[in-house]
This record gives C-alpha cells, sequence and structure tokens, in this order.
C-alpha cells in the first residue's frame, strides 16, 4: 500500500510540473515521467504486459516523436505569447466544469471489498491473449483496420506531389 | 525469512557480477577495438601502457577523468548532465532479464538462477529499454545547445525509431516460434542444438541488421559524423560526460551481443552439455554455459569490431530508405514465412526437421521475389524519372 501512495504522490507531481513548466521540452519529460509512474501503477495491478507496451507505446515512440517536433521548432520565435484575460477565464470555466463533472462521478463511487471472483493473474500475458483472440476477436481486428485507415491518411497528407518542392 | 535474505544476497551477488563483467567487457573493448583497427589497417595499434598496450583502457580512464568537465554557459545545465546519465542508465538495463546461465543448486534446497529477473514480459523489457535508448542521445543533444549537437541527437532519435519496428516484426518470429514472452523460455526451447538461428536465418540477418542502427555503430553511425556535423551529439561533451557516451556505445554492444545469443544462438546452450553434465555434474556444467553466453556476446562485439573496419558508411537518405522500404517489407515476409514454416509441418505430417527446410527454403524465396519486385517496379520508376 506504501508502495501505491508513493507512486500516486509521485504521478501528481510530475503531471502538475507537465502544466506548470515554462519549457516545452521540460513538459515533455515530466510527461514521459508521468508515463513511466503510471507503468509502476500498472505493475502494481499485477499487469505487466500493459506496463511494457506503455512504455514501448507512449515513452518509446509517441513522446519520442513529440520531443522531435519540438526540438525542431524554435522556441525563442514561437513561442505563445501570454494568454488575454477572455482565455484566462475560458480556461478556469472549463476546468472547473471538468472537476465538477469528476467529483460527481466519484462521490458515489464504492471502494467495496474485492469479490470472490478476483483472479490476480487476469493482467498476464497469456490471459489477456486468451481474451483478445477468443472473447473480443472482432473488436480487435476492427481496431487494426482503424490504425491502418489513419496510417494510410497520415501517409496521404505527408506525400510529396508531383512537382511540389517540400525543401 | 532467512531463505529469502540469502536469496536476496545472492541476487545481489549475481547483479554485481553482471556490472562488473559488463563493464570490464565495454572497457577492454575500446581497446580491443583499436588492436582490430589497427590489424585491418595494418599498423601497430595501441602498445605502450603496460605489455602489449593491456593498461590502455585504464589510461584513457585517467585522461577522462583528468579533463576538464566543461557546461557551455546557455545549455540547460541539468539536462545536459541528466543526458549521459540517461544513456548509460539505459544501457545496463537490459542485462536484467537476459538469463546468462541455467539454474545453480547450492545445497540445502537452495537453486538459484543465474537471471536477474525472469519476468513473463521479457523480450517486451529488453525491447521497452532499447526504445527509450534515444533519450539520453536526444536529451543530451538539445541541451547543448548547439545546432550540430541538435541535427546529431535528432539523426540518432529518428534512425533508432525507424529501425525499431523491424526489429521489433524479426522478434515476433521469435516469439511465434517459442510460443512465449520470457527470455527463459525462449532460451529452454532452444537447448540440445535446436538454435534459432537454423530456424530464422532471415529473422537474424535482420536483426543484427537493426542491432547495428540501433548501436549507432558503422556502417549505420550516422549520428555521429564530422564532416557534417563537426561532432554529432557529443560535440559539446567533454571529459567522463563524453566517456560515458562513449561507453554506453560499447555496453550497448555486448549487450545486444548478449541478446542475439540469447534469442538466436541458444544462449546458455553449447554441445556437449550432457557430457560435462554427467562426468562434472550439473553445477559446473551451468557455469560453463554461463562463460558460452558470455562467448558468444564477445564473438558478437567482434562482428561489430570487423563490420565497423570493413565496410563504408550509408547516406542517411539510403539509411531510411533501406529501414523503411527494404527492412520493413522483409520483416512482414518473414512473420507470414514462419507462420508457415509451424503450419506446413504439422498438417503435412513432415519430419522434425521439415520446420527447418521450409524455412531455408524462405530465403531463395524472397531474394526472387526481390528480384521480380524490382524488374517491375524498379523499371516504372525510372521511366517515372526519365519523364521528369
Amino acid at each position: 500500500m506504501q508502495y501505491w501512495y508513493f507512486l500516486t504522490a509521485l504521478t501528481l507531481i510530475s503531471a502538475l510540473m507537465v502544466v506548470l513548466s515554462k519549457n516545452p521540452i521540460h513538459s515533455v519529460l515530466y510527461l514521459v515521467f508521468t508515463f513511466f509512474c503510471i507503468s509502476g501503477h500498472y505493475v502494481l495491478l499485477n499487469a505487466q504486459f500493459l506496463m511494457a507496451v506503455n512504455i514501448i507505446v507512449y515513452a518509446g515512440a509517441i513522446m519520442v516523436l513529440f520531443l522531435f517536433v519540438i526540438m525542431m521548432l524554435d522556441l525563442r520565435r514561437n513561442a505563445p505569447e501570454s494568454k488575454s484575460t477572455l482565455t484566462k477565464i475560458a480556461g478556469v470555466v472549463t476546468g472547473g466544469t471538468l472537476l465538477v463533472i469528476f467529483i460527481a462521478g466519484t462521490k458515489n463511487m464504492s471502494l467495496g471489498e474485492v469479490g470472490n471472483s478476483y483472479n490476480s493473474q487476469t493482467g498476464m500475458v497469456e490471459n489477456l491473449g486468451q481474451l483478445l483472440y477468443k472473447g473480443y476477436l472482432l473488436p480487435f481486428e476492427l481496431v487494426s483496420i482503424l490504425f491502418f485507415v489513419a496510417m494510410v491518411g497520415a501517409v496521404m497528407l505527408g506525400k510529396r506531389e508531383a512537382g511540389e518542392r517540400n525543401f | 525469512m532467512e531463505i529469502t535474505s540469502t536469496v536476496f544476497t545472492a541476487k545481489a551477488i549475481y547483479v554485481g557480477v553482471i556490472f562488473a563483467i559488463t563493464l570490464g567487457v565495454a572497457a577492454y573493448s575500446t581497446y580491443f577495438e583499436r588492436i582490430f583497427a589497427a590489424f585491418f589497417q595494418d599498423r601497430v595499434g595501441p602498445d605502450r601502457a603496460g605489455p602489449m598496450g593491456i593498461l590502455q583502457p585504464l589510461a584513457d580512464a585517467v585522461k577522462m577523468f583528468m579533463k576538464e568537465d566543461f557546461i557551455p554557459s546557455n545549455a540547460s545545465k541539468w539536462l545536459f548532465i541528466t543526458g549521459p546519465c540517461l544513456s548509460m542508465f539505459t544501457a545496463l538495463m537490459t542485462s536484467a532479464v537476459i538469463p546468462f546461465g541455467d539454474t545453480v543448486d547450492f545445497g540445502n534446497g537452495l537453486r538459484f538462477d543465474l537471471q536477474g529477473i525472469d519476468v513473463n514480459i521479457g523480450i517486451l523489457w529488453v525491447f521497452g529499454v532499447v526504445s527509450l535508448g534515444v533519450y539520453g542521445i536526444l536529451v543530451g543533444g538539445w541541451a547543448s545547445n548547439n545546432k550540430y549537437s541538435l541535427l546529431g541527437a535528432i539523426r540518432a532519435a529518428s534512425q533508432n525509431i525507424s529501425y525499431e519496428l523491424a526489429m521489433g516484426l524479426s522478434i515476433i518470429c521469435i516469439l511465434m516460434m517459442t510460443g512465449s514472452l520470457s527470455t527463459k523460455a525462449i532460451v529452454e526451447a532452444q537447448q540440445n542444438g535446436h538454435w534459432n538461428i537454423l530456424y530464422q536465418p532471415a529473422g537474424f540477418i535482420l536483426f543484427i541488421i537493426c542491432a547495428f542502427a540501433e548501436c549507432n555503430r558503422t556502417p549505420f553511425d550516422l549520428p555521429e559524423c564530422e564532416t557534417e556535423l563537426i561532432g554529432g551529439y557529443h560535440t559539446e561533451y567533454s571529459s567522463m560526460k563524453l566517456g560515458f557516451y562513449l561507453f554506453a556505445e560499447y555496453i550497448n554492444m555486448f549487450i545486444s551481443g548478449a541478446v542475439m545469443a540469447t534469442l538466436y544462438f541458444g544462449g546458455y546452450d553449447y554441445p556437449f552439455y550432457d557430457v560435462v553434465n554427467d562426468a562434472w555434474g550439473t553445477n559446473i556444467a551451468n557455469f560453463i554455459g554461463f562463460g558460452a553466453l558470455i562467448g558468444k556476446a564477445l564473438l558478437f562485439v567482434f562482428v561489430f569490431m570487423w563490420v565497423r573496419w570493413t565496410l563504408p558508411r550509408f547516406r542517411y537518405d539510403q539509411l531510411m530508405n533501406l529501414g523503411w522500404t527494404g527492412l520493413i517489407p522483409i520483416a512482414m515476409f518473414n512473420v507470414v514465412w514462419t507462420g508457415l514454416s509451424i503450419l506446413l509441418p504439422t498438417s503435412f505430417n513432415l519430419p522434425s526437421w521439415g520446420s527447418i527446410g521450409v524455412s531455408w527454403i524462405g530465403i531463395p524465396v524472397l531474394i526472387a521475389g526481390l528480384f521480380v519486385y524490382h524488374a517491375v517496379v524498379g523499371g516504372k520508376k525510372k521511366k517515372v524519372a526519365l519523364a521528369r
């Protein structure tokens, strides 16, 4: 249990630092650290496969690309100018609404005892694979088609038109 | 409680030993790299420090520590320090899941695996740590506040991301053969000479090419380029920070050698294991297995050096072209063909070597397919280029 508190505190602090850092690069690095903390939570839940995939996909691939793009930008020239009062008010209202929704959602949540149906091996690769390829084969395959469509779309957007100079 | 603490102590000693071996091998790789370079170029090489120059790594280390530790004034100081640390950290982390040896029996029911942790996602751990390896370079290159460092870092990152895909696809074939993600299970499936290299020749070639790219070794050492980038991502680094970057590269070489031995060359398996086992007992046999794995890894380190001093390097666009349009389609073909080589022998009742036969037939099929593809598509591309 004490691991959980420590990890949660670390997660929250690093997630806050993502928002509060002035430098976008620092934000990205804090976000990577947040992903690590979330992976730690997966380990505590005995879901090692999710932990590894979370690190490989988010920390290892997506955040590297983020970092990549931010580094290529000229930060001093493209720094966002400070927000106007209207945007600040809009931000506070949106954030506050979200907070109210979260509180309303968690207020009636019951944190009761874990039933007998709980199986500590649920998160293991073998069980996850059985579930995905037996119980939920069609949704799983449909998701892969969705990814494929997204990939084709990205390639189409990035494709060089005939006669266009991109450099 | 007592047994747990004994296991804990044993694990701590084991981790210390692996750490020492890794660092020692990395230090002496620098020496042997120069010896081999000298041999390939018909020179003498380092021969001043100690007999045959074997104290050269020590002298280099002293030199590294004595140099001025310089941080550029406009650099982001903490990230500048973090960069080499991250590189070192990710380089060392992979060895946790590599099974360096089989179980050793200490008597009193104390059995001890010569492996850091046997998690059931072992190979994904390796893959995850490899994918984190870019952060050290990327952070260090950006924090230097230097255009050339940044360009070198970005080259390294895009190269690593591109080659991870083909590497992952070639690992998938191994998983299909074994049916487990655990590195221990992968090694155990290869005991008694059933090494994966026999079943996965194409996969191994893909994997070793990707390993070269991931370690930033020649012919893919594009992140460092004196003519284009002054130095590369470590242009602004000096003293032991630079030393860490260079050291991490050698550690990566050794560890990726160990990973290749684990995945394709039977891990700690060696010929005549049974004979040794009968003559001197299991423990001795398993310790020889430990030595066999280290030996295989060192052999791969030699291959890394051999290639470095033999092949010229790629151009950056050639590197990207090879990664995305060459290796990934071949890796996908290999995944399909591996499925065939598993299914065909069982459905047609072929003998046990049928699987090996089918997988080796895959290589001529692949080469023929590539020739046909180039004859059809390559001709078209040329015509389009001429029409412009």
